[in-house]
């Protein structure tokens, strides 16, 4: 499906006029001192400094701390766009839910034919040790982030399905910490819909998703260490909510049962949010060179002994090689039409698709099903003849392990440049918690790539953020 | 809370005592080596602060030669000596990085910047600013994070283990102090070569910022036995062996849990060794013997803080 590359802008219509929903930031935009809105600039810079919300960067020299770069517009989306992305998101997570407990059960879609069996089978995120284990209320990813672009037709697109580990929250949380600090009058004047109760949320998600009845649950979250990139966001979480944060050093198993190192003594524990990845979470049962992990962990777990979130093997759910199929599981396990969409995706496993890409390779996008925070991606229409030959050798040495989308024109929003207003990629991502039922905030992080043209969002290739108001 | 968090508290206040004690070591001694006229004998005094942080073991592993030069260096600056003031401004920080949740911003800012500011140090910039000036730079940045600490910390367990690892460290170094210079409090020593004697005694006072209190206490000359009396047996001097141990069981009691009750009741029986004792009978069995068994008990109770809060454990 060609895809036309005209650019949709959040905040203006195809006559450069102020879309509705943002005309009262316009106005705003207008009226402010140009001098004020800079000094303010500054002062965000500052306060992200000083509070130490910063993330490290992989691959640079060790211990390298950047700020992520804060963008004063903010993305827009009006209610009613709002409330059907909404219905969309819980669709979409209550199914990827199903499938993932359906798979380590009795794989009635693979034998329903829906979905080729290999696919599932032969993949390395296809958790063996899960099979059969229940999980309390068939919940596997209890916090989702979906990554959304809008393309040119209006329409949001999902791009991904985090079901893994997935961050930022923080930074969307501190976003709007930080407007309301700077911009105080920009709330007074209109319904922004608020969403500093996430901590709250996702603490009832995690409490309701106890190993039977617990009157008051012990609730941890596990965090690799403050060598982790995202350890500010750990750290700032469990404080948000409360609750313990632990290293793996911290826990340890006697009898299936989870236990926590406490000046008073061994404390249970209930539930673990978990911010490690699978491979790292038991050295008995996976990595045994982990460090991070607890050993005997998974056996805790598959006893139905302790609760993880999320659980282990939801990596199988949002590989890109299974992306393409989660239509299908809307249709499946919930007999309703996706009301999202997904972006028309080849398999280069396939024969006819790997013929496909090859030879559109300029206007493709290709990543690697694997991969992940946009490290290793081929962006067709900004690549050079050279970028885009070296990329068909490492497609040709294992084609399976690639996939190709169509450039979506991510739509754009206005976004303080250099010299003034420039018009940037946007997308976003809200973060859906399931536990006895789904929830989640209005809105979610919205991340811009700086860089001009550029498709790329992510924090580690340059891009930056933006509070995102779900307006009334 | 968490055990690691606690033993990282402790940790990162014993190690900032710790280097300010270092520091009122090496000053001292530096003052004393003044004082000595024959190279020879100069180099003897600085045996002292390798003895009283028990390091001259790998000082000679690194070293052929003690003098002033190369102790100051391995017990200031070395970043391979796990006790040199450097590696315990390191160590600190670490330790308070690692449950950055759990001290105030204030606390983290001063172990922060201060070991900013140690990375720069060299032995060049210590000798050009002075060596005493370095040695009240370190005493200042521990004033300060204990103040920070005192004046901004939540009164909650994790501020009685950082109150802890102070004293516990407190009372070791203060007792090694004077070990080291027993000899010289030895009534047997004949006092005819009074202005040096007085000296030395007034140094050991000044090394734990006692000298003012002895003066108020005793209006008196400095003897040994009384010297000795105000630093192990007083409960009115912050850095007396009884004021410390006073504070570690009045600590281990807010803390206390389902095992600590043997840690707390040996704690309580060193506390009432200093609290009944006599300085005179301190004296008739060797101060040196006194001392030994004091650091043999703190030893053991170093152990068992660690055992009973730091690494629980189920008994299945």
């Amino acid at each position: 499906m060609p895809l036309s590359q005209e650019l949709y802008n959040e905040m203006f219509d195809a006559h450069r006029r102020v879309r509705a929903h943002y005309s009262a930031f316009a106005d705003w935009l207008s009226e402010t001192p140009p001098a004020r809105i800079e000094q303010n600039r500054q002062a965000a810079d500052l306060l992200f400094h000083r509070v130490g919300i910063t993330f490290a960067v992989y691959g640079e020299a060790s211990g390298t701390e950047r700020l992520i770069p804060f963008d004063i517009v903010p993305h827009v989306i009006p209610g009613a766009q709002w409330e059907r992305l909404a219905r969309g998101l819980r669709q979409r997570v209550l199914a990827l839910n199903r499938f993932l407990h359906d798979i380590y059960h009795d794989q009635e879609i693979l034998r329903a034919g829906r979905i080729p069996a290999a696919t599932v089978n032969n993949n390395a995120q296809f958790r063996r040790e899960m099979v059969g284990v229940d999980v309390p209320g068939g919940v596997y990813a209890h916090i989702a982030g979906v990554d959304i672009v809008k393309h040119n037709d209006g329409e949001y697109y999902v791009l991904e399905d985090n079901l893994r580990t997935p961050s930022g929250v923080s930074y969307m949380l501190e976003n709007r910490k930080m407007m309301m600090r700077l911009f105080p009058e920009l709330f007074a004047q209109q319904n922004i819909r608020p969403i500093d109760h996430y901590p709250d949320l996702l603490l009832e998600t995690l409490r309701g998703v106890t190993q039977g009845e617990v009157d008051n649950p012990t609730i941890v979250l596990l965090t690799p260490g403050h060598y982790n990139s995202a350890y500010f966001e750990h750290a700032f979480l469990a404080q948000q909510m409360g609750i313990e944060l632990v290293e793996g050093q911290d826990l340890f198993v006697l009898n299936n049962t989870v236990f926590m190192r406490t000046t008073q003594g061994p404390q249970r524990v209930d539930v673990i949010y978990r911010r490690i990845d699978d491979d790292f979470l038991d050295p008995l049962a996976f990595r045994p060179d982990s460090m991070l992990g607890v050993p005997g962990l998974l056996s805790a777990f598959r006893a139905g002994r302790v609760t993880l979130a999320n659980a282990i093997g939801t990596g199988v759910a949002d590989d890109k090689s299974m992306y393409p199929f989660v239509p299908d599981m809307i249709r499946f396990y919930l007999g309703e039409e996706p009301i999202l969409k997904n972006v028309p995706t080849y398999l280069l496993g396939r024969p006819d698709d790997l013929g496909y890409v090859l030879d559109h390779l300029e206007e493709l996008v290709v990543k690697e099903a694997q991969g992940s925070g946009g490290y290793g991606m081929l962006v067709g229409p900004t690549s050079s003849r050279e970028e885009r030959e070296r990329y068909r050798q490492r497609i040709l040495d294992a084609p399976e392990r690639f996939i190709a989308q169509p450039t979506l024109s991510l739509s754009q929003v206005p976004t303080f440049v250099g010299d003034g207003l420039g018009d940037r990629h946007i997308d976003l991502r809200p973060y859906v918690l399931s536990g006895r039922e789904v929830n989640f905030v209005p809105g979610g992080l919205t991340r811009v790539a700086l860089r001009e043209g550029s498709l790329v969002v992510n924090s580690s290739q340059g891009g930056g953020v933006k509070d995102t108001w779900v307006v009334d | 809370m968490l055990s690691r968090v606690a033993s990282n508290l402790y940790w990162m206040s014993r190690l900032v005592e710790r280097a300010e004690n270092t520091a009122r070591v090496l000053d001292v001694t530096w003052r004393m080596s003044l004082l000595v006229k024959e190279p020879a004998l100069q180099d003897q005094e600085w045996f002292a602060p390798l003895n009283i942080t028990g390091t001259l073991f790998p000082f000679s592993g690194r070293h052929s030669q003690v003098c002033a030069k190369e102790v100051l260096h391995f017990m200031a600056l070395d970043p391979e000596n796990p006790s040199s003031i450097y590696a315990c401004a390191r160590q600190a920080r670490e330790n308070g990085r690692a449950v950055r949740g759990s001290i105030t911003s204030e606390m983290w800012e001063v172990l922060n910047s201060t070991w900013l500011e140690m990375q720069q140090m060299d032995e060049d910039k210590m000798l050009a600013r002075g060596t005493s000036a370095f040695f009240d730079w370190v005493k200042e940045r521990s004033h300060l994070f204990r103040g920070v600490t005192f004046g901004t910390m939540h009164r909650d367990d994790a501020y009685e283990f950082a109150r802890l690892g102070t004293h516990m460290e407190r009372a070791d170094s203060t007792a090694r102090i004077l070990d080291v210079k027993y000899h010289i409090l030895l009534p047997s020593v004949k006092e005819v070569g009074g202005a040096v004697d007085y000296y030395q005694w007034s140094a050991v006072l000044r090394s734990v910022s006692a000298f003012e209190a002895y003066r108020k206490v005793y209006r008196d000359v400095i003897t040994p036995l009384k010297l000795a009396e105000l630093l192990i047996l007083r409960d009115d001097i912050p850095r007396s062996l009884h004021f410390c141990l006073r504070q570690v069981c009045d600590t281990l009691g807010k803390v206390q849990n389902a095992q600590s009750g043997e840690t707390l009741r040996h704690a309580g029986q060193i506390l009432s060794q200093l609290q009944y004792g006599r300085i005179s009978e301190i004296f008739a069995g060797g101060l040196h013997e006194y001392l030994t068994e004091f650091l043999e008990s703190m030893k053991a109770l170093s152990g068992q803080v660690q055992q009973s809060f730091f690494s629980a454990t189920l008994v299945e």
